[in-house]
């Protein structure tokens, strides 16, 4: 197995200062807000890798960055052999990546039919596209008579299906779901996620799975990253991570998702919010709302280390 | 049996449009006690919302309630307009909103909003209206209440802001809160702490919860009962364990199964074909019966099955029974 996607050290910097002239008459130096804060991983091809994390931890930034979306301020992105960052060579792999957005309803052009939105991807690079979106819309599992309608006559779980239609038009090795269920119903996601499924199984698609659902993520993924505050805490293979989590922010996580068996469960509820990201705490992260934390926690950011499969940042993992 | 808080009995709200009248709520009862948080469950569009809205009197215009109950201690409070609804509302119901951005005024102090409804309802002096709305802030959890009495909205965090607005819904001391998804735009460990607030504080001081949300583990955690809604239609009601662990109607079962549950490994979904009926087109008989993979004939045909006709859980003519259950 070789790794198709290789994310090394990757940080993004984002420039959240005044403007300059409030800087000069109020005094205060340029903000910046570390998105991303080294974070190295691999997906395997053919795998389904996911990053997990709250609100704010980065993991949309990193699937942007893959995409191309948006540029690194340090580290490299390599896909399949070929650094993204590097002039010209880019396109060569921009083909074989799509992505799937959270909102169904923003990510599609109301004023195009579905014909056109799907083979959008193919038409703008001169291929051929006669056929092409009927024949997608029913791999997944819509009628090749919609292709000639517009996406308001669809249902959000439809549109979500159209979406997918799309990232597959241009014949892609890997898709990039940010948050792709989130905006759906539970019986509508068990379609998108089942469909998912299929389609990896059919077409050899490896997928980055962006989540804040863990749920979802335990039912989809092989791998797992756990993001907090732009750093990977904690990384490992599905069924690893759920029984036997080793960061304790991972834990945290853990235990605060509602359950379907927890009927009025009383357990102390997590304490704290995330930090401001402007301002994060030195050393660790999540030393300020960590039952473990010491006073090497307040200095030193942990190093990455690997326990058994596990690769974890903290010092007092075990 | 003491008397319940809410008493909704067969409301049904309709809207008047050019191409016919839809009901988004139909012929829905149920009651809330003091000290109870009812889970109201559905997906977009069953009515959960509308129903939260038509209890506590925010139908927004043409939607209007055209027959049926809403009892506040026993008291109708349906027909109720203008001011002697405003007398209630903020009084006795509290409503608590899902996105705590938009139900807060951003031009305004977070002191100065909680004083202003302390002193509408409550007969006090700007200055112990102020005393109460720092008690309010700090019972729901906001670290250092008096100094932060003075900020603004936009200083506080998702999650601090919704304290806030739970402080608000308290403050007059409601017996019955509406929390429409309070928990949605929160992460969940955001979620777990609000959660548990809501739980401690439907405790502390007997309030009456109605919690309506999509999530079925918020629901499983926090509500005593919960109410399944389907098409505006109540599918099932009845305790929390006994409606997800041993659901009665296809739907709840359908539901339950679609629902990705941490404790199981990566098996397929089981998904419900098809989706929710637009309101203009709700099928004839039991809602869910072109969805349903036990549907027989008489299912198609109306009148369709309620809560009353049935049995006293589900609104289905052939509910799952626990030992058909354990046999799949």
């Amino acid at each position: 197995m070789s790794a198709l996607i290789q994310v090394e050290n990757l940080i993004r910097d984002f420039d959240v200062s005044k403007p300059w002239l409030n800087r000069v008459i109020e005094r205060v130096p340029k903000a910046k807000l570390r998105a991303v804060a080294d974070v190295s991983f691999e997906i395997q091809e053919r795998s389904v890798y996911a990053l997990v994390g709250e609100s704010g931890s980065g993991k949309s930034t990193i699937g942007r960055i893959i995409a191309g979306l948006v540029g690194a301020s340090e580290g490299r992105v390599v896909i399949d052999g070929v650094d993204i960052a590097e002039q010209g060579s880019a396109d060569a792999v921009r083909s074989e990546l799509q992505m799937i957005f959270q909102d169904p309803y923003a990510s599609l052009n109301p004023r195009w039919k579905v014909r056109d939105i799907i083979a959008e991807p193919v038409a703008v690079r001169g291929g051929q596209i006669k056929g092409l979106a009927e024949r997608l819309l029913q791999q997944v599992g819509l009628s090749a008579s919609d292709a000639g309608k517009f996406p308001h006559e669809f249902s959000g779980g439809q549109r979500q299906r159209i979406c997918i239609a799309r990232a597959l038009a241009s014949n892609p090795k890997i898709i990039i779901c940010d948050e792709p269920t989130s905006a759906l119903d539970v019986s509508v996601q068990s379609q998108v996620l089942n469909l998912m499924t299929d389609l990896r199984e059919e077409m050899g698609l490896t997928y980055l799975f962006i989540s804040h659902d863990l749920t979802v993520v335990r039912h989809m993924a092989d791998r797992i990253g756990v993001l907090y505050l732009g750093s990977l805490v904690e990384e490992a293979p599905r069924d690893r991570l759920f029984d036997a989590p080793k960061h304790p922010y991972t834990r945290m996580l853990f235990d605060a998702a509602p359950r379907m068996d927890a009927f009025g469960r009383e357990v102390e509820p997590p304490k704290g919010e995330i930090p401001d990201a402007i301002n994060p705490p030195p050393g660790c992260p999540y030393h300020p709302r960590c039952p473990l934390a010491t006073q090497v926690c307040k200095e030193q950011h942990p190093a990455p280390r690997m326990i058994g499969e596990t690769r974890v940042r903290c010092h007092h993992a075990e | 049996m003491t008397q319940p808080v809410l008493s909704v009995r067969d409301l049904v709200v309709e809207i008047p449009t050019r191409h016919g009248i839809l009901r988004p709520v139909d012929g829905v009862s149920y009651d809330i006690a003091a000290g109870e948080i009812l889970g109201v469950v559905g997906e977009s569009g069953a009515g959960k919302s509308m129903t939260g809205n038509a209890v506590i009197g925010l139908l927004d215009r043409p939607a209007r309630i055209v027959s049926g109950q809403v009892l506040l201690k026993g008291e109708p409070i349906h027909h109720l307009k203008g001011a002697a609804l405003r007398k209630l509302r903020g009084r006795r119901m509290g409503m608590i909103f899902q996105d705590p951005l938009t139900s807060l005024n951003p031009l305004l102090t977070v002191g100065d909003q909680l004083t202003e409804t302390i002193l509408e309802h409550l007969d006090l002096s700007v200055k112990q209206a102020r005393e109460r709305a720092i008690a309010a802030l700090d019972e729901v959890g906001i670290p250092a209440a008096r100094q932060r009495i003075d900020s603004y909205p936009h200083e506080f965090s998702g999650g601090m802001r919704q304290r806030v607005v739970i402080a608000l819904a308290l403050c007059a001391e409601p017996e019955l809160i509406i929390a429409d998804e309070p928990t949605t735009a929160l992460d969940v460990s955001v979620q777990a702490q609000i959660i548990a607030l809501l739980r401690r504080l439907c405790r502390e001081r007997g309030v009456a919860v109605m919690l309506v949300t999509h999530d079925m583990g918020v629901i499983a955690e926090a509500a005593d009962r919960v109410a399944v809604m389907y098409a505006g239609r109540l599918a099932e009601l009845g305790p929390v364990r006994d409606v997800v662990t041993q659901a009665r109607h296809p739907y709840t079962a359908g539901l339950m199964a679609s629902t990705p549950v941490a404790s199981q490994g990566q098996k397929r979904l089981r998904q419900i074909p098809g989706a929710m009926p637009r309101l203009d087109a709700v099928p004839a008989g039991c809602a869910f019966n072109p969805r349903c993979e036990r549907a027989q004939s008489r299912c198609a045909q109306a009148p369709g099955p309620t809560l009353q006709t049935c049995d006293d859980r589900a609104a289905c003519w052939f509910p799952i029974t626990h030992e058909q259950e354990a046999a799949i």
